[in-house]
């Protein structure tokens, strides 16, 4: 199995509810899977779970106390190591809530720019995701499949931003650079290039008689329960809630495009699956709506060089490919923060866990903590 | 330096240099190069990856940046089978004692390949941070050290030669600690 | 709902709330010792509250805040619940079987800050080793051999 398991108690010693055979095993933190550092105690019946308990921290560099001491221009780099498989949406998140504590007013090139950027990368994210739970499941193929499409996105990012992975772009009061000239032509043909292939990915994955045996049915979590959980983004929306903080609470010109919240009322690993993929093709249509109305004018507004913010508290929340992440700063008048808390969507979404898995096998679980898209840097901060 | 290279020149192809008798050549080298040409070429690495810099490497081993043309054909989770640690992300306080009983279980001869600014000197968590350990080589001895934050895919197979050669020119730390054997 | 009926329905159950206006949502500021009882009734009763999007705790170097973001997913509405306790030995009443999400959030700000808090069902370290000495997140802590300051 996929599992990197190591027993660590004697049976024999674990009797203080008097339940014979229980086996405790760890899986991780170094594990094939490519979710990152998270370590599992799994309480194991035979081969069926009992109880899981998350063990975090292994990845923990202390960012919120990090940010304490550096200035609202400078602490944006940080986040986009937080999550970052979805970095342009995290450094949205951040230039918004100073933004909103200073009143600067965005231009609209700059907000059409950042749309562009943040639904390239939720389609980047969600390609990784395809490939890695493919992984987890056995089937090593579709994973090289993706990374061909993630890469073409890398490419036009890079032209652009500057980097592949890690892009400081966005900033308080726009973006850092202009697009570049050949952005629109590279969109488009890449637009054209993932219409056709990502019917092979349906093929492979989707019609698969295996997989969907493998994920119909399991890791059932209903609304109420995703509620109380705190869980959003396609863990919630798999199980029929509406949560898309892009249609309640509108940022940065979301509200002039036009796009569909993307629900499922069955709440199992399949529909968190489906949901995932459908979203690509909204974030397709958004682009294409976008791509031909790019507006004229400057991509950055003039703001002073230093910036303070004034006495208050700001909270933003933003739609990641993960869920909702909410920027809370608390601001004393300085050029740095009081305090910071980012609430990331996997914290919430993990907690879930537990209670998505009792009484099932481990190859469920590996299905079900496949389908959350955990990324560990995300929760641990 | 110059031993180095004069290593790398001698055994470019292959180890050792033809001697021409009648009748075809005779290759005439050291064991211990023989060896080195063998392990060089075929190094599985092990999949440890704790965060940005673990999505570059797993570009690497895609398609478009191949890694298994140089050898690095199976990436192993098990410690036991690799023979080489690319250490991708950052190492924190608690994930330390991990990564060294990681170490302790891989069999000689192994290699350790630090990537990125994080595991070579904590990066951008250097300083007011209370949990990052400040350097991979805090925890175990580093053959390979890549900057960036990520580094392209591009100096990461750049390393790997690197490590190539460094492994062919008998100068890797585990190559130093047992200067005698073979 | 507006902000009027929030304000008329919490002045009802809990007599000795006070509000403040200025930010984007309704802050309500109350006492620690009435948190739970009007926290049943904010997920329950007319306000619908049920989601519970972000617990953290803010240090004011002579004591120390509790802040709950609360939202509802039929009405929309959210209000901001702040609560003052004193920073020798924090305590305060757990949520975590009203909302569940409150579980782990709640694990982390008993580390990071050192607020107890009663009948939780688990609470223990989560995301710090387990010798660790200190509560990192407060202003007066020191940590000379880890922390190189610039």
């Amino acid at each position: 199995m996929y599992t990197q398991t190591e027993i660590i108690r004697d049976t024999t010693q674990l009797n203080s509810n008097g339940n014979e055979g229980e086996l405790v095993i760890n899986v991780g933190p170094q594990h094939p899977a490519t979710h990152g550092v998270l370590h599992l105690v799994i309480t194991l019946n035979g081969e069926t779970i009992k109880k899981i308990e998350p063990h975090l921290g292994y990845i923990h560099r202390s960012i919120e106390k990090m940010c304490e001491s550096l200035t609202y221009r400078q602490f944006i780099y940080v986040t986009s190591r937080m999550d970052y498989l979805s970095a342009h949406i995290n450094n949205l998140a951040c230039a918004l809530c100073v933004e909103k504590g200073m009143q600067i007013e965005v231009p609209e090139r700059a907000q059409v720019i950042r749309i562009l950027m943040s639904e390239l990368t939720r389609i980047a994210s969600h390609e990784l995701w395809v490939g890695a739970m493919a992984m987890d499941l056995g089937a090593f193929t579709p994973f090289f499949y993706t990374f061909r499409e993630r890469e073409v996105i890398n490419d036009i990012m890079e032209q652009t931003c500057g980097a592949r992975l890690t892009m400081n772009y966005m900033v308080p009061g726009g973006t850092m650079y202009d697009l570049h000239p050949d952005f629109r032509n590279r969109v488009k043909a890449f637009i054209i290039q993932f219409k056709s292939k990502v019917t092979e990915l349906e093929d492979l994955i989707a019609n698969n008689i295996i997989f969907q045996n493998r994920t119909k049915g399991v890791g059932v979590l209903s609304a109420e329960d995703a509620i109380s959980y705190g869980c959003t983004g396609p863990v919630a929306r798999g199980s029929g809630v509406s949560c898309d903080i892009r249609k309640i609470q509108p940022y940065s010109g979301y509200e002039k495009v036009s796009f569909e919240e993307v629900l499922e009322p069955a709440g199992d690993s399949y529909a968190r699956y489906l949901i995932r993929i459908r979203e690509m093709f909204q974030s397709i249509s958004i682009i294409e709506q976008l791509i031909d109305n790019i507006p004229e004018g400057d991509f950055q507004a003039k703001t002073k060089a230093v910036l303070k913010l004034p006495k208050g508290e700001f909270y933003t929340r933003v739609e990641t490919a993960r869920g909702e992440l909410g920027v809370y700063i608390v601001s004393e008048g300085g050029t740095t923060p009081y305090r910071i808390k980012f609430r990331s969507p996997g914290f919430s979404n993990l907690s879930a866990l537990n209670h998505m898995v009792k009484g099932s096998k481990i190859g469920d679980l590996m299905a079900t903590m496949g389908t959350l898209d955990l990324v560990i840097p995300d929760i641990d901060r | 330096m110059e031993l180095r290279e004069e290593i790398v020149e001698n055994n470019k192809e292959f180890p050792g240099q033809v001697v021409p008798v009648p009748g075809g050549g005779i290759i005439v080298s050291t064991f211990e190069d023989i060896v080195n040409w063998a392990r060089s070429n075929s190094l599985w690495p092990l999949t440890f990856a704790t965060s940005c810099c673990g999505i570059e490497m797993m570009s690497v081993a895609s398609s478009k940046y191949d890694f298994s043309r140089f050898g690095f054909e199976v990436a192993r989770a098990t410690p036991r089978q690799a023979d080489v640690i690319i250490i991708a992300g950052t190492i924190v306080n608690k994930m330390a004692p991990v990564l060294k009983r990681l170490y302790d279980q891989m069999a000689d001869p192994k290699y350790v390949i630090a990537m990125g600014a994080c595991a070579i000197s904590g990066g951008p968590f250097f300083y007011n941070t209370y949990s990052v350990v400040k350097g991979a080589d805090h925890v175990i001895p580093v053959d390979v050290y890549i900057p960036g934050c990520p580094p392209r895919p591009e100096a990461l197979l750049h390393a790997l030669i690197t490590l190539q050669e460094k492994i062919k020119s008998r100068l890797t730390l585990d190559q130093l600690r047992q200067p005698n054997t073979q | 709902m507006q902000n009027e009926e929030i304000k008329e329905y919490i002045i009802s159950q809990e007599p000795e709330a006070k509000f403040d206006e200025t930010g984007e949502w309704l802050n309500v500021i109350i006492n620690p010792l009435s948190w739970r009882l009007l926290a049943e009734k904010l997920k329950n009763a007319d306000l619908q509250l049920d989601y519970l999007f972000c617990l953290t705790c803010i240090d004011w170097k002579t004591h120390l805040t509790m802040v709950y973001h609360l939202t509802s997913t039929k009405y929309r509405h959210s209000i901001v619940i702040k609560t003052d306790i004193n920073r020798i030995a924090p305590q305060i009443e757990t949520v975590s079987d009203i909302w569940r999400t409150a579980e782990f959030h709640e694990r982390e700000v008993f580390e990071l800050f050192g607020v107890e808090f009663l009948h939780h069902p688990d609470l223990r370290k989560l995301i710090l080793t387990d010798d660790f000495e200190g509560y990192p997140l407060r202003k007066d802590f020191e940590d000379p051999i880890n922390m190189i300051k610039l």
